[in-house]
């Protein structure tokens, strides 16, 4: 199970993917917006979505899981 | 007024505060759980606690920001500028409750701040606008438009302002790309997914004139301001007067901006912002219906306290000077420091070590933190705005670079460098540049 979490508090601006999806390493999963600017949630590695928790609008703190992926 | 609450943080509370505590007026200040420790909050005459962070349960906290007000008896808010300066709703609530919202009428806010309304006002009131369209609401329409138009073309959001929700589009392809993502940046950001097309003027200036009015009917206006040096379409360096404007223009400009504020019946002060182009043909972008972050250096050029003039403007006095009698004078240039990384311009916040600066002739610094502050992440990462100024352009940029010399910031990154750099470019110096100037240095 691998976990993305938010480098950088912030607001959930848009999620490009979505459970059952795969990704691959470098690919944009969640764009986040903090500071005036948006901020790219990027995959560290490649998988399988099987949980979603950042929701477009929701706040985040960094640190905060964003997604799992198998 | 006797007490006013200050609905706002950082730099422009302190700010907004100075001119109070000049004036004998007390102020209250509100702040959320992350900005405790700033100076505004101290130098207040009272500090209330609004909430969290996050902007939707401190600063865009309405409900509670007017309950405060009441609970405090202040007598008006001052909104300072972004979160909730530019909210019709907002200041119609204020007025509401019988207190006194330092900034124009909610009619005018409401209008700009729709930018397809605003465009069609203004026009109307013969002042010219950028090419563009009234809202595009499918993709094919979008496509015959930016064709007729001319590429590249700006997709931006009608609600939208700051810089943000908007994207140049090269050519069709990229206008497809985008199309969608500008319409939810929209929906996410200002509430509504209507957005429209403008020209993209190309090595144009971005050039804007303070205006004033009162409740009389009294409008001046203070001269312009040269606001080209951007990234993602935001300010970093701002400058008064704009260099390399002929004199012929600035007259013209200063005339469509106050056709442009008697068509609305402009009171307080607002800014109306223009794009240049290489002929100094000029267009209107939008107007700004608050106090702008770079009004300091309209206040070196001229001598004024605008924030004084918003207060009596606010009061319902009238306008202390008449347009003859308002002269500029010298020259000044801002820099927004920022708590970025200087190339990639991607945020840093993090602790201030130490911040200190030289003190020398010409030198003002709004600072919104002080050394051992933290910047979080919650707002906007300005740590402050320096403003130089002097008798010519070039004495101006002297003072700069060894203000930046002997700037000392450590802890976290900021964009200091960059001016460093800049003030000692070519371009630059000679005053020889446009909005793209920032992508087009190399550090």
């Amino acid at each position: 199970m691998k976990e993305i979490k938010a480098a950088m508090a912030g607001t959930v601006l848009n999620v490009f993917i979505g459970v059952g999806d795969e990704v691959n390493a470098g690919q944009e999963v969640i764009m986040l917006e903090s500071m005036k600017m948006e901020i790219p949630v990027e995959a560290s590695e490649g998988g399988k979505v099987t949980e979603v928790k950042a929701n477009i609008g929701d706040f985040v703190n960094e640190g905060d899981v964003l997604l799992v992926m198998e | 007024m006797q007490k006013i609450l200050i609905a706002n943080r950082g730099e422009i509370a302190l700010r907004i505060m100075r001119t109070c505590h000049k004036l004998g007026i007390e102020t209250i200040a509100v702040y959320s759980d992350a900005d405790q420790q700033l100076p505004y909050v101290h130098y207040a005459t009272k500090a209330v606690r609004i909430g969290e962070p996050p902007v939707n349960k401190s600063y865009l906290n309405a409900e509670k920001i007017i309950e405060i007000a009441k609970e405090e008896q202040a007598d008006g808010i001052h909104p300072g500028y972004g979160f909730l300066s530019e909210n019709a709703e907002f200041a119609r609530a204020v007025n509401r409750e019988g207190l006194i919202f330092i900034g124009p009428d909610p009619e005018t806010i409401e209008l700009m701040g729709d930018k397809i309304q605003s465009r069609s006002a203004m026009e109307k009131a013969g002042i010219p606008i950028v090419p563009g369209s009234d809202q595009v609401s499918s993709l094919e329409d979008a496509c015959i438009i930016a064709a007729e138009i001319g590429y590249p073309v700006m997709l931006k959001a009608s609600g939208g302002g700051g810089g943000i929700g908007m994207v140049k589009c090269e050519n069709e392809q990229a206008l497809v790309k985008s199309f969608q993502t500008v319409k939810t940046r929209a929906k996410a950001y200002f509430g509504s997914e209507t957005i429209f097309l403008e020209k993209y003027i190309e090595n144009a200036r971005h050039i804007e004139i303070q205006v004033f009015g009162d409740e009389a009917g009294n409008l001046v206006h203070l001269f312009e301001r040269d606001c080209s040096i951007q990234r993602r379409n935001q300010k970093v360096i701002e400058e008064a007067p704009a260099c390399s404007l002929s004199a012929d223009a600035k007259t013209r400009m200063y005339e469509a901006a106050l056709k442009a504020g008697a068509a609305v019946q402009y009171k307080n002060a607002g800014t109306i912002e223009f794009i240049v182009d290489e002929n100094e043909h000029f267009y209107f972008l939008e107007m700004n219906t608050r106090l702008q972050v770079e009004h300091p250096i309209t206040e070196q050029i001229t001598g004024l306290d605008l924030v004084e003039w918003q207060l009596l403007a606010a009061s319902g006095k009238n306008l202390p000077l008449q347009q003859s009698d308002i002269f500029a004078e010298g020259h000044s240039i801002e820099f927004r420091l920022y708590a970025e990384d200087p190339i990639t311009f991607l945020p840093s916040p993090g602790k201030i070590e130490e911040l200190d600066w030289p003190d020398f002739e010409g030198v003002r610094v709004d600072y919104g933190y002080v050394s051992q502050s933290a910047v979080t992440p919650f707002y906007d990462p300005m740590i402050a705005k320096c403003i130089i100024s002097g008798d010519s352009r070039k004495q101006v940029i002297e003072r700069a670079i060894r203000f930046f010399d002997q700037l000392k910031i450590t802890g976290i990154k900021t964009n200091a460098s960059l001016f460093a750099h800049i003030l000692n470019e070519k371009d630059y110096q000679n005053g020889n540049y446009s909005t793209s100037y920032l992508n087009t240095i190399k550090m």
